[in-house]
Order: structure tokens, then C-alpha cells, then sequence
């Protein structure tokens, strides 16, 4: 099961921070991000996709988004 | 166009803007300081009394317009709110008396040293220094608490008093007070200030640009991305004030500055820290209460009682040099943000319960 993170209302960077030490709590497999502004949505994309992960971006569903990050196996 | 060539270009406009503004009227190297201006506003409504800082900038309100038209236009205005709204307009108080003994908000400070005055070195020195301990607090999982979704009536309001602001700057009532001398009576044209002001408030709120974000992205995540916009301000700033005859190397005669090195490096500090702990520098601030962002509107007027206090208690700096009074207050601002850094640490677990996917995560349900 995915890892979930709820940054949704926090500010700048803070969302950031969540994802990364869930990213750092995990080898590999999927996290879910959920925030709740659009710049915390690029924020996140960006700092997941510069450590090397793929990501997608889920719609808009009640002024909030998905984040869908996947750590592939190696140490990033 | 990619995020990153967006916060160039943005970056790019506000160096340009700010010398434009300086050209056709703005004091030296204050093409805009969002600290400088917000004090000049605090003067002209009376809160503080100090003759020659007294001037409606429209710039601040066009930022905040600026911000709000590009949020809606963006589908991304959100009336939001209550993470810890006192504590922000600590935050916000501090960060402007700092700002007033460095005389420059982070923006300022670039736009300084884009005119070469070097006294803005020992600035970014501090203001990093700052930004390093905010850092160290939002490792420890440093926050103020989540905002909300709030009625949409308290997102008109920062837009309203931007309109009334205006207002008041073109029918200058004799209530309003306007500095004869001084920096506050060196200004802009009223209709290309205030142009400016919304364009810059476009242009940041789409690109998310933050001066203290530069810096501290670098630091915490290695992210160059927002550091960018900072030097396309510095870049762009300082080729047209080689090109237009305003660049001037050197620490002493610098429009609107002093020459007290550690108080440049302590009250940077100060700002710095007050600004990671807020989420953004001062100019970033401007913009959120444009979207909608009630807690950076409390930040706002935070530093809007700040300013008047700088000025009534003598806090301020002026070119002669650092107060005594402004010393103590920058230690205070210290200390109480260092005490905000601590306990936001603390209290992080409570504020982000752990539950999530069955394991325990960074973040859970709220």
C-alpha cells in the first residue's frame, strides 16, 4: 500500500519536507501527496522528479491534489 | 513555458521594474523594498509620525491586485486560513523592525547590491545565516499548523484595503500625511507605480518568486529553482544601473543605507529567520494575502504595526547608523523567533498526526 502524506494547509516547504522524508523512509515503491495549492503541488512534482522519481499528478478533486510518486529500487 | 524560464523572466521584469521606478523617482536602489514601503504607508495613515517616511506607495497595493488578478485568472484564488494567526503577526512585526534596522526588506537588499553598495554583502550574509537556523527547525519538523478553507469574506479584504489605499493616495485628504523631504517625498508617478506594482504582483504570484525561498531551497533540498529568480533580479538590476550611470562600488555614501556591518549581518538574520518560519520573505507575503491567503495578511499587518513602532520607539536605522533602541529590538525579534522556531518544532507531532497507507508517515489525516 502506497505511503500517504496530507500536506494539504501547510505552508512552504513544509510539504516538501513530508515528501522527502517519506521518500527517505522508503527503498522503493509509491507515495501519495495530497496538497491543497497549486504551488505546493509544483514543489513537491519538482523535488520528487529532481530525485529521480516518476510522477503523477492527480486532478483536482475538492481543491485538493494527488501527488502520485514512485522510488524506483536504487538509492536516490 | 517551463517553471523554471518562468521565474527568470519574472525575476528578469522585477530587476527592471525596480530601476524604472528609481529612474522616474524612487529614492536610490529603492526601486521597490516591500519593508521600505510598507513603513512609508504606516507614515502616511499616521501610525508613526517620522516626517520624512510618509508616502501612500501604491506599488504595495498593486501587488496585492496584481496577485489577486492572476490568482483568479488562474483559478487559483482560495480564501484560506488559521494556521497560528498570531504568531504570524509576530513574525511579521520582527521581520519588519529587522528589515527597518538593515533599511531593506530581502528584495532591497539585492537591489542594492545590484547598485553596488557592498554593505548589502554583510545583509545576504545574514540573511542566509537566518535562512540556515530556519532550516534546522524544519528539519526537526518545524510548523505553524495547517490553514483552512475560510468564508470567502475574509479574502476581499486585503484586496479592499489595497483599493481604499489607492483611493486615499489619489485624494490625498488632509488627514493623510506626505513627506515634504526625505525619502518619502521621492516617488514615482502615481499611475506608473502603481502599474508596476500590479505587474510585479502578476508576475510573482505566477511564478512564485521569494527571495527567502532562493535560499532556502538551496540549502534544504539543493533546489536552485526559486535562487534563480533572485539572481535574474540581481543580474538584470545591475546591468541597467551600469548602463543608466547608477552603479555605485563601495560601502560608504550608498543611498538610504549604513555602514554598521554586524548590524547588517544580525538584522538580516533576523529576517531571514522570520521569513522561513513564515513561509516567504515579505514580498511573498504581499502576494498570498492577494490569493486569498488570510495568514499572510495577518503577516502583512504584523509588519504594517511593526513599521509604526520602528518609527515611534526609534527602532529604525537611518544613513547615520544603527540605534541603540534598534539593537535591543533586533535581539528581542531574536529570541522570539528563535522561541517560534523551537516550540513549532516541538509541537509538530501534535499538529501532523501520524496515520496513513497503514504505516506510519510523515504526514497523516487531519
Amino acid at each position: 500500500m502506497a505511503t500517504q502524506v496530507d500536506a494539504r494547509g501547510l505552508s512552504c516547504p513544509q510539504p516538501v519536507v513530508l515528501t522527502k522524508k517519506a521518500m527517505d523512509s522508503i527503498t522503493s515503491g509509491e507515495i501519495e501527496v495530497l496538497v491543497d495549492n497549486p504551488a505546493a503541488r509544483e514543489n513537491v512534482a519538482r523535488f520528487a522528479r529532481n530525485a529521480g522519481c516518476s510522477v503523477e499528478i492527480g486532478e483536482e478533486r475538492d481543491g485538493s491534489y494527488v501527488i502520485s510518486i514512485s522510488k524506483a529500487g536504487r538509492k536516490s | 513555458m517551463n517553471q523554471r524560464r518562468v521565474v527568470i523572466v519574472a525575476g528578469a521584469i522585477v530587476g527592471a521594474l525596480s530601476i524604472i521606478l528609481v529612474a522616474t523617482g524612487n529614492p536610490g536602489n529603492m526601486g521597490i523594498c516591500v519593508a521600505c514601503f510598507i513603513r512609508d504607508i504606516a507614515g502616511a495613515l499616521g501610525l508613526h509620525r517620522a516626517p520624512i517616511v510618509q508616502y501612500i506607495r501604491p506599488e504595495i497595493p498593486g501587488f496585492i491586485i496584481g496577485s489577486m488578478i492572476a490568482a483568479m485568472a488562474a483559478g487559483e484564488f482560495k480564501t484560506r486560513g488559521g494556521s497560528s494567526p498570531l504568531l504570524r503577526f509576530v513574525l511579521g512585526f520582527f521581520v519588519m523592525i529587522a528589515s527597518l534596522v538593515f533599511l531593506g526588506c530581502p528584495l532591497r537588499m539585492v537591489l542594492r547590491l545590484a547598485g553596488g553598495d557592498l554593505n548589502a554583502l554583510l545583509g545576504i550574509a545574514g540573511f542566509a545565516f537566518g535562512i540556515w537556523i530556519g532550516t534546522l527547525f524544519l528539519k526537526r519538523g518545524f510548523t505553524l499548523g495547517r490553514s483552512t478553507a475560510m468564508h470567502k469574506g475574509n479574502g476581499a479584504v486585503m484586496p479592499l484595503i489595497s483599493i481604499a489605499l489607492i483611493a486615499l493616495l489619489v485624494a490625498a485628504p488632509a488627514f493623510i500625511f506626505f513627506s515634504e523631504t526625505g525619502p518619502g517625498s521621492m516617488h514615482a508617478p502615481l499611475i506608473l507605480a502603481l502599474l508596476a506594482g500590479i505587474i510585479v504582483g502578476v508576475v510573482a504570484q505566477r511564478s512564485r518568486l521569494c527571495l527567502a525561498g532562493g535560499i532556502r531551497d538551496l540549502i534544504l533540498i539543493r533546489d536552485p529553482h526559486l535562487f534563480n529568480g533572485f539572481v535574474a533580479i540581481f543580474a538584470v538590476a545591475a546591468l541597467l544601473n551600469l548602463l543608466t550611470g547608477r552603479f555605485q562600488f563601495g560601502f560608504d555614501g550608498q543611498p538610504v543605507a549604513h555602514t554598521d556591518g554586524l548590524w547588517n549581518f544580525l538584522s538580516m538574520s533576523v529576517v531571514g529567520l522570520g521569513a522561513v518560519l513564515l513561509g516567504g520573505c515579505p514580498l511573498r507575503q504581499c502576494i498570498l494575502s492577494g490569493e486569498g491567503d488570510g495568514d499572510a495578511a495577518i503577516a502583512f499587518l504584523g509588519m504594517l504595526v511593526g513599521a509604526a513602532f520602528a518609527h515611534n520607539f526609534g527602532l529604525a536605522s537611518s544613513p547615520a547608523g544603527v540605534t541603540g533602541a534598534g539593537k535591543a529590538a533586533t535581539l528581542i525579534g531574536l529570541a522570539v523567533m528563535l522561541a517560534i522556531g523551537y516550540f513549532g518544532a516541538v509541537n509538530a507531532v501534535d499538529a501532523l498526526s501520524t496515520v496513513g497507507g497503514g504505516k506510519k508517515t510523515a504526514g497523516g489525516s487531519r
